[in-house]
């Protein structure tokens, strides 16, 4: 039988690795510049925050298209960022410091730069970790407050983009763009719903009130998000 | 002036001397055939002819160092004036203007004046000197210079027991240099700064080549500084003028961000800039899995320069 890759999301798993590919064609043929390690420090950041956006924009992309059943790319994408992020950081312990622990004990105590990369890692690994369907199930609402904690990772991210350049700002300053309005959605989507929430607080307590007179519940019902 | 070598270079940036001596016959064999007859000034030689292939490699050079391939250091080199991507720099760079050149040397000196390049040269005594050239950011690689002594040229000068600060200005050309056209980051032009014990120390040369050779366009031609205790940026490229002052001038770094580039920017692995380590350095030749190199303090030169600083806090005065 031949084997063929016919789901849409299979197709992603695999597109999704390309970039990894292309950076060992590089390395392969010595395509990296005057200062390889540099280059390949960036180019796994640089994915590593491109996926991370493509995450972050899968709900406003659902809010605004009505398209279903998005959620498995978000975790595809997410857990992408998590593995171009786990390289760039074994590229900096193995590539770039051999594991030369006091040397990078220095480096990570006196850099405030990576403070902000070791953040932004742990949340994503953190997220890594509880991306299972299972753990969804199992963590209930605690997920939901946990994986929130992306927008901080997010922004953690930039900030370690930004706070290693000495010029040329012109790279981060896009990706804080993006991330901005990605951000901003949410933001928007959340004013909206308190409004609503308030103008439908009122007339929700009359009847409810009403329906508790009449005896038809017994409590308030658990508030809904 | 005692002269010494430093001997505590670790191993793995020594090449084994035989070895480095018969690279060293190989390419001024192969210089010497190419450049057979090129007696010509070096400004006006064809430029398939290296121009000065058979210089004395001068004082100060750890012959033991063994320099950074050409191609990696005509390749990654900040030009701010051109672009703030290494690469695009070093292409666009190659649209400077630097024949003719000359150089005005003026303030606190008996005989200011504007001399021609050529003739500066005429006067002066180049040398090869193999430096290491470390980088703010975090990089650095051993550079053959051509050069000669700052200190020299401006004894020619006469300067005033009142100058104590020289102020080196870079080349303004917006129409080439895209960043200056657009009043980019920096204020223009370039401007760096020395004290005057600082330009006068032999270690401190004005460099017109490099490998033997014209200084390429992206690298500071046709004449740039190379202080090679300081980090990078101190070495300002394609000078134009030279002036000696009673006061510290404000230098472009410094100028844009006080707290991160200090006037004096001597290397330092204890002071961290405020956003990141300078306790190491990375090689560039160095390839994958190589660790990187521990920064020295004023890059290594210490033994020659350390005295200049002895009453100074280097914490404060970064």
């Amino acid at each position: 039988m031949i084997f063929r890759i016919n789901n849409l999301r299979s197709k992603f798993i695999v597109v999704c690795l390309l970039p990894l590919l292309w950076l060992c064609v590089d390395i392969a043929f010595d395509n990296l510049g005057s200062n390889p390690v540099q280059a390949l420090h960036i180019r796994l950041g640089d994915w590593s925050l491109r996926f991370l956006c493509l995450t972050l924009a899968i709900t406003p992309i659902q809010t605004i298209t009505k398209w279903r059943g998005m959620a498995d790319y978000r975790q595809l994408f997410g857990l992408y960022a998590f593995f171009y992020a786990s390289l760039h950081l074994l590229g900096y312990l193995l590539a770039d410091h051999a594991l030369m622990w006091r040397i990078i004990g220095i480096d990570i105590i006196e850099s405030p730069y990576i403070w902000f990369g070791v953040l932004a890692y742990g949340i994503i690994f953190l997220l890594a970790l509880t991306s299972p369907k299972w753990a969804k199930k199992r963590m209930g609402k605690t997920w939901k407050k946990l994986h929130r904690l992306i927008y901080i990772a997010a922004v953690a991210a930039i900030i370690h983009y930004f706070w290693q350049l000495k010029g040329n700002l012109a790279e981060p300053l896009f990706y804080s763009i993006i991330v901005f309005l990605l951000l901003g959605f949410r933001v928007l989507v959340w004013v909206k719903n308190r409004q609503l929430t308030k103008m439908m607080i009122p007339t929700g307590q009359r009847v409810l009130a009403l329906a508790e007179k009449q005896g038809v519940i017994q409590e308030a019902p658990r508030k809904q998000r | 002036m005692i002269i010494k070598t430093k001997n505590d270079i670790p191993a793995s940036e020594i090449t084994d001397p035989l070895i480095f001596r018969g690279r060293r016959k190989i390419i001024k064999a192969v210089l010497a055939v190419m450049g057979a007859g090129a007696g010509i000034s070096p400004i006006l030689a064809d430029s398939n002819k290296p121009a000065w292939a058979d210089l004395p490699t001068g004082d100060f050079s750890a012959d033991l160092l063994t320099p950074t391939p050409a191609e990696l250091i005509k390749n990654y080199t900040n030009y701010y004036e051109f672009s703030f991507n290494k690469k695009d720099a070093a292409n666009l760079a190659q649209n400077l203007r630097t024949d003719p050149w000359s150089v005005e040397i003026s303030g606190e000196v008996e005989k200011p004046g504007s001399y021609y390049l050529e003739d500066v040269l005429r006067q002066q005594t180049l040398q090869e000197r193999i430096y290491r050239f470390r980088c703010v950011e975090g990089w650095s690689m051993v550079v053959p210079w051509v050069g000669f002594s700052l200190g020299e040229l401006l004894k020619t000068v006469k300067p005033l027991s009142t100058a104590q600060f020289v102020k080196f200005t870079a080349v303004y050309q917006p129409e080439i240099m895209l960043k200056q056209r657009n009043n980019a980051m920096l204020e223009w032009p370039y401007v760096e700064g020395l004290r005057i014990d600082e330009a006068m120390h032999p270690l401190t040369i004005l460099a017109v080549g490099m490998y033997g050779d014209i200084l390429p366009k992206q690298n500071g031609a046709p004449l740039r500084l190379v202080v090679p205790w300081k980090y990078g940026f101190k070495s300002i490229k394609a000078i134009v003028k030279i002036e000696l002052l009673k006061r510290p001038p404000v230098t472009s770094w410094n100028q844009f961000a006080p707290n991160e580039y200090g006037f004096y920017s001597n290397v330092n692995p204890a002071v961290a800039h405020p956003r990141w380590s300078q306790s190491s350095e990375r090689q560039l030749g160095s390839g994958f899995f190589t660790p990187r190199r521990q920064t020295e303090l004023f890059n290594g030169y210490g033994e020659q320069v350390a005295s200049l600083y002895s009453d100074m806090d280097l914490r404060h005065f970064f």
